[in-house]
């Protein structure tokens, strides 16, 4: 009797700690997308991507840059008057996009959390020049060459660490990653 | 003397080391002292929560449980951080077995996290337990003639307490009226700064930078005062490129307000950490110079 669940559940799952109304709450009224900073930027504006969700376009909205380019400012979620918390949900899809490996070649976003999240995982802390390869592959040189400046003016002003950091109790930190999510040999 | 923990954050080390200077120093001037956490991790920022929402909530979990084996209230300079750290503990507050599943995994590390203490911006110790009197007291040297843009940036008032003035606060401003300074009007003030954005969508977080800087500028401000080190960051060390992307010629200096009420309250610069900027603050001292000179 079980039936398969609609992408708008698989989205609704994907909120456990964060609360809200579901996103079938939405009367499309607009406020997140007028809020939003990004909007301009967006292939489909907040609004229409709650839309899509609750008639479970989920190709659309999976091919789509949005999430990607939230920069979960949480404007939308404090306005929202159903109470949705929009920037959760766009958090949410890129935790689905990442997991069913989903998300856009062309987006930044997903390979710099992956190596985000692997420099922590194994430090305990973020080291931003570990960061610098995907940047540079995903960039073109124009871009890389402007962050490299940028990074050389800030090291010149000791604003950048030479030295990855990383925290005492690395053995016990690394447990109790493994204790949430099993990882593979080399994380 | 009152006592907070102190999360600094990965920022605060190396490319917010003058926020993390002036904080100690202006806290310490009214008798507050902020012990840093013993071995700390990262927060995860913005970033974990793309991955795993337990697994982000965990390592914010460490440094809450850190902070309540001192049994101190934790104090974050980094908005994104003081975010982070306000959304576990209610999470933890509202739903336990999520707070059962995290505890069991922080077992590992001899921790354990029962949401007893609470969490505030670095800000909030300022406005709260100092409070504006005080600092008028303090202030030594009024920054007289200088305008600063009060940047809250978007994570402190975000999502809010429950308070209705999230959408209109004014303690920023009233703490810049404290330093002898005039507030300028500065409706962007909780529009966000494109936090890491800039890493991932380049054009797009410019132009957020672009739209803050424009009105500031416009409303007559000398400098922006910042609560955040990524919105420091954005603003400041971006402010060549969003020049080059969109043909501006902002020459805005970005200062932490730490380092404002710093000065005001007659501490060094350079114990401030001033002198570390890109965009150089040097017309802040012009704009305070005659007072000092007269
Ligand atoms: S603000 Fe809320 S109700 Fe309005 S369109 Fe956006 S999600 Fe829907
Ligand atoms: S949280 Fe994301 S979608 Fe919402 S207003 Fe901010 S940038 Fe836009």
């Amino acid at each position: 009797m079980t039936s398969k669940p609609t992408f708008r559940d698989e989205i609704a799952n994907l909120l456990y700690a964060s609360q809200g109304s579901p996103t079938n709450a939405c009367i499309q009224c607009g406020t997140c997308s007028g809020t939003c900073p990004v909007a301009n930027y967006m292939d489909q504006t907040p609004r229409r991507l709650i839309g899509m969700i609750n008639a479970n376009l989920k190709e659309d909205v999976l091919d789509c840059n949005t999430y990607w380019f939230c920069a979960s400012c949480y404007h939308c979620t404090v306005r929202c008057p159903a109470d949705i918390d929009i920037a959760g949900v766009m958090y949410a899809i890129k935790r689905y996009s990442i997991w069913n490996k989903t998300y856009r070649e062309d987006l930044v976003g997903p390979r710099f959390s992956e190596a985000f999240m692997k420099t922590v995982i194994r430090s305990g802390r973020s080291y931003e020049p570990l960061l610098a390869p995907t940047y540079m592959f995903h960039f073109g040189p124009k871009e890389f060459f402007n962050e490299a400046v940028n990074a050389s003016k800030m090291m010149l002003k000791g604003r950048i660490p030479v030295l990855p950091p990383r925290i005492k109790r690395l053995d016990n930190f690394k447990n109790m990653v493994k204790k949430i999510i099993p990882l593979g040999e080399n994380s | 003397m009152k006592k907070f923990a102190y999360f600094p954050g990965c920022s605060l080390e190396k490319m917010a080391s003058s926020y993390h200077k002036s904080a100690l120093e202006t806290t310490k001037y009214f008798d507050i002292e902020l012990q840093e956490l013993d071995d700390w991790n990262c927060c995860g920022a913005t970033t974990y929560f793309h991955l795993d929402e337990i697994l982000a909530n965990t390592l914010v979990a460490r440094n809450l449980a850190l902070a309540e084996k001192e049994g101190l209230d934790l104090v974050a300079p980094c908005s994104a951080c003081y975010k982070n750290a306000y959304f576990t503990t209610k999470y933890f507050r509202k739903d336990p077995e999520l707070a059962e599943h995290i505890n069991f995994a922080l077992e590992e590390d001899d921790l354990h996290f029962d949401a007893k203490i609470d969490v505030y911006h670095l800000i909030e110790i300022f406005v709260n337990d100092v409070g504006a009197e005080k600092i008028k007291e303090g202030v030594q040297n009024p920054l007289e003639g200088l305008v600063i843009a009060p940047y809250y940036g978007c994570q402190i008032e975000r999502p809010g307490k429950g308070v209705p003035e999230s959408e209109d606060p004014s303690y920023f401003e009233d703490l810049i009226s404290a330093m002898g300074a005039k507030p300028a009007y500065f409706p962007e003030r909780l529009r966000c700064c494109g936090g890491s954005l800039i890493m991932t969508s380049r054009v797009p977080a410019l132009d957020m930078v672009k739209v803050l800087l424009a009105s500031a500028e416009r409303n007559g401000a000398h400098v922006i005062a910042t609560a955040c080190p990524l919105c420091q960051v954005n603003l400041e060390c971006y402010q060549s490129a969003v020049n080059e992307e969109f043909g501006t010629d902002f020459n805005l200096p970005v200062l932490y307000f730490t380092q404002l009420l710093g000065l005001a309250l007659g501490i060094a610069p350079d114990k401030l950490g001033i002198g570390a900027e890109l965009v150089s603050a040097a017309p802040v001292f012009n704009k305070l110079l005659p007072k000092e000179a007269s």
